[in-house]
């Protein structure tokens, strides 16, 4: 009698099923009507449409230079950060960087709305009134708390792997501590750099609960974009989503996102 | 006389609250090949650290051709290092590792302006100098043509030699390697030696190399710092510290020895093995000596003819010679010779007086410092031990509460008394057990005295050392616990004005 056995293949179903209904098919499904018209024909006139418009084409340019600034401010502030604790023989760091870690615990949603009504106690007090107004500063004030710790711990981890006689190979060759920081830290940095950076820009162009809820829904980033559209054109929508997606890919390329040896992202806790 | 390009005057290095440096002082001739040699964890490469700058010492100084240097920053002494593992840089390919100091570099030219009149200029070296310096490095080293090379595509070999082109581009004036040819294999470590000392000659820099590996310290260096335990056993050079070994353990740790305790019996005659020889070295009569024979330094002959008779007991040949080891009563001795015997076969030996080196022994006996308990116990090294305080004053004894009653019928509370503690070294035996002695403490050294071992056993709290000798063989690092018979504590009383240690 055959013993029926469960093979490493047949360990792969469960998740095979789930690629396949929430992933391709969802993607063919907007690939079919990114490309279609209402009546269901093949059409261009979407892809047309989408680049001639001005205020589609600006929010994707909106959406982009306050992921930018984002990642920016993220960046400036991690770095130093994760520097010092990888650097650092403290014993307790794990603790420090379990502080840095803790909010992403707490459901974001909530998060945001914490600091919304901090927003608005505020901006009740003397002198603060024109916090109520500074919709853009609220929503990248948001999107940094929110993702900061998204850009330490690959900064971090990088940092940790480097090793600690490389510094003292500069030092040892004349290289003073600004000129160590420049020419091996940095450089030696930079998967890290890369992996902060797609994990705060990417989330920081579309998550736009953070946008409406702390930009009185003034500001428009493209995935509130996207979820508009889908309220009265899904074609349309899936047109934009495709373009984002390709906008993902090529900067994804070309941040060299897709070498699998590089890839560091949150390896630590 | 040679000028001294560096100097260490009492150079101490704590790391926290271990002792790792303990009071180093040693200089280095200019142009000189010298090797800092030691087993792991002596204190070699903290005191290399402490020359780069690495380390900064916790007391002592360090002197470059005259001027303390102790606490300048690495960038800006005028040495480089050949790190361990190399330490490459792994962003960048060999030109741009090898570069890398030359970048760094300013150097000063003068020139002259309109009016004739020279002014100088701090300047970074132009891209053709720097170029052409590493061509050259990468000639010395044998990688021509190697500049575009990534580091993750060199041999351990090759990547060993970039780190050196690294070093020597800068043109420092001291040169120190730290284990450069540890993570080669052998036949590539022999060719590496070689190549090293011919490049120190061709250089003529100081080069200063850190290694724990004997026969790599005798071949290159002109002189050898044996090192152990943070302190210097013995500077000479290779001939010197081979032939005549400052103490037993310079003579265990550099090559393979013989050691014996031995008697100094006459003028020039020392007794051990049950028999008496005659040596050079020059001791006071009567005197307890530690004897050290060069395997290749016993003479086999016929047992008739030998000082020394005994069984050959095992015959291992070793390429160029036989190591063969004979049983003379209850010690062993080990020869090395270019003929072979039986194993069982009975023969004679004889040792030359220059072959036989005598040492004062270091240690004689224990002596520590120690505080009477409430017990009427003593306490020292970590531990408690059982100990008769009576003997402290003389016709004294104990009453029924415990307290001392002096000859003269004076009532003592000793609590609290500090006193000397002195244990010979054949009254310690070591257990097993944790729970059998007064203090537990790690194996450190096992020395082979022909008949018996030498150990050392360290405290792991106050680092105190107990040193005896047993017949049993134990395995360094081994936990034990220390055992010391009630009647075998002498305890003497410690006088106030006396100095702690």
């Amino acid at each position: 009698m055959k013993i029926p056995r469960f093979s490493r293949k047949t360990l792969c179903i469960p998740y095979a099923v789930f690629l396949i209904f929430f992933v391709i098919v969802p993607m063919l499904v907007i690939f079919f009507y990114a490309f279609t018209d209402s009546n269901m024909h093949l059409s261009f006139n979407n892809f047309v449409k989408f680049f001639s418009d001005p205020t589609k084409l600006s929010t994707i340019v909106y959406s982009l230079v306050i992921a930018l600034i984002t990642t920016v401010i993220c960046l400036v502030i991690a770095y130093p950060v994760a520097y010092i604790l990888a650097r650092s023989t403290m014993k307790r760091k794990f603790v420090i960087l379990m502080l840095f870690v803790l909010p992403m615990w707490i459901n974001f949603v909530l998060r945001v709305n914490a600091l919304r009504e901090l927003f608005n106690l505020l901006s009740s007090l003397d002198g603060m009134a024109w916090l109520a107004g500074s919709n853009y500063f609220k929503t990248v004030f948001g999107m940094v708390y929110d993702f900061l710790p998204f850009m330490i711990l690959p900064l971090y981890t990088t940092m940790l792997k480097i090793d600690p006689s490389l510094y003292e190979a500069s030092a040892d060759l004349g290289a003073s501590g600004f000129a160590t920081f420049t020419r091996v830290t940095i450089p030696l940095s930079v998967p890290g750099i890369m992996s902060g950076v797609t994990m705060v820009a990417l989330p920081s162009m579309t998550n736009y609960v953070v946008s409406d809820m702390l930009g009185n829904a003034k500001v428009t980033i493209i995935g509130k974009f996207i979820s508009d559209y889908f309220g009265n054109d899904w074609h349309m929508g899936s047109m934009i989503a495709l373009i984002l997606l390709i906008v993902v890919f090529v900067s994804t390329w070309f941040t060299g996102g897709f070498k699998s040896e590089e890839n560091v992202r949150g390896t630590s806790l | 006389m040679a000028e001294h390009i560096i100097e260490l005057q009492n150079v101490t290095k704590y790391y926290d609250d271990n002792l790792v440096i303990d009071n180093v002082s040693f200089y280095v001739n200019k142009g000189e090949f010298i090797t800092f040699l030691g087993p792991s964890g002596c204190g070699k490469t903290t005191t290399l650290r402490m020359i780069a700058g690495f380390d900064l010492p916790t007391s002592g100084k360090i002197l470059l051709n005259g001027q303390d240097i102790s606490l300048l920053p690495p960038n800006r002494r005028p040495v480089n290092t050949v790190f361990q593992r190399y330490a490459l840089f792994p962003h960048l390919n060999v030109f741009e590792n090898i570069a890398f100091g030359l970048k760094c570099k300013k150097v000063v030219n003068t020139y002259e302006n309109d009016r004739g009149e020279q002014y100088t200029k701090k300047e970074k070296l132009s891209k053709k100098e720097i170029s052409d310096k590493v061509k050259k490095a990468l000639e010395i080293v044998d990688l021509e043509g190697f500049e575009k090379r990534s580091i993750s595509t060199l041999s351990g070999g090759q990547q060993q030699r970039v780190a050196i082109a690294r070093a020597i581009v800068n043109e420092p004036e001291i040169l120190l390697l730290d284990e450069p040819l540890g993570a080669l294999d052998l036949k590539m470590r022999k060719e590496m030696q070689i190549e090293l000392k011919e490049m120190h000659r061709r250089l003529g820099i100081t080069f200063i190399y850190v290694t724990h590996d004997q026969e790599e310290a005798l071949t290159m260096s002109d002189t050898i710092i044996v090192m152990a335990d943070g302190v210097v056993q013995q500077i000479g050079t290779p001939a010197k510290i081979y032939n005549e070994p400052a103490n037993t353990f310079v003579a265990d740790f550099i090559g393979e020895s013989n050691i014996f305790n031995g008697t100094v019996v006459g003028d020039k005659k020392v007794k051990f093995c049950g028999k008496t020889f005659d040596c050079l070295d020059e001791f006071e009569k009567g005197e307890p000596a530690d004897v050290v024979v060069r395997p290749e330094d016993i003479l086999m002959t016929t047992p008739d003819r030998g000082t020394l008779v005994g069984e050959v007991i095992s015959v291992v040949f070793k390429g160029i010679h036989y190591e063969i080891t004979a049983q003379v009563g209850k010690y062993e001795l080990v020869i090395n010779s270019t003929e072979s015997r039986k194993i069982g076969e009975m023969i004679g030996m004889n040792i030359a007086p220059d072959g036989i080196h005598l040492m004062k022994p270091k240690y004689t006996s224990n002596i520590f410092d120690g505080v009477i308990t409430k017990r009427n116990t003593v306490r020292f090294a970590d531990g408690e031990f059982e100990c008769d305080v009576t003997q402290l004053y003389p016709g004294s004894h104990l009453d029924e509460e415990d307290y001392l009653i002096t000859a003269a019928g004076e009532k003592i509370d000793l609590t609290d008394t500090e006193v000397k503690v002195e244990v010979g070294l054949y009254d310690i035996s070591i257990s097993d057990d944790a729970e059998a002695g007064g203090t537990t403490g790690r194996i450190i050294s096992i020395i082979y005295k022909g008949d018996h071992y030498r150990l050392i056993v360290r405290t792991e709290e106050e680092e105190e050392d107990f040193v005896f000798a047993t017949d049993d063989l134990w395995n360094e690092n081994d936990l034990v616990s220390v055992i010391i018979p009630k009647d075998k504590i002498k305890l003497t009383l410690k006088h106030t004005e006396e100095k702690k240690r």
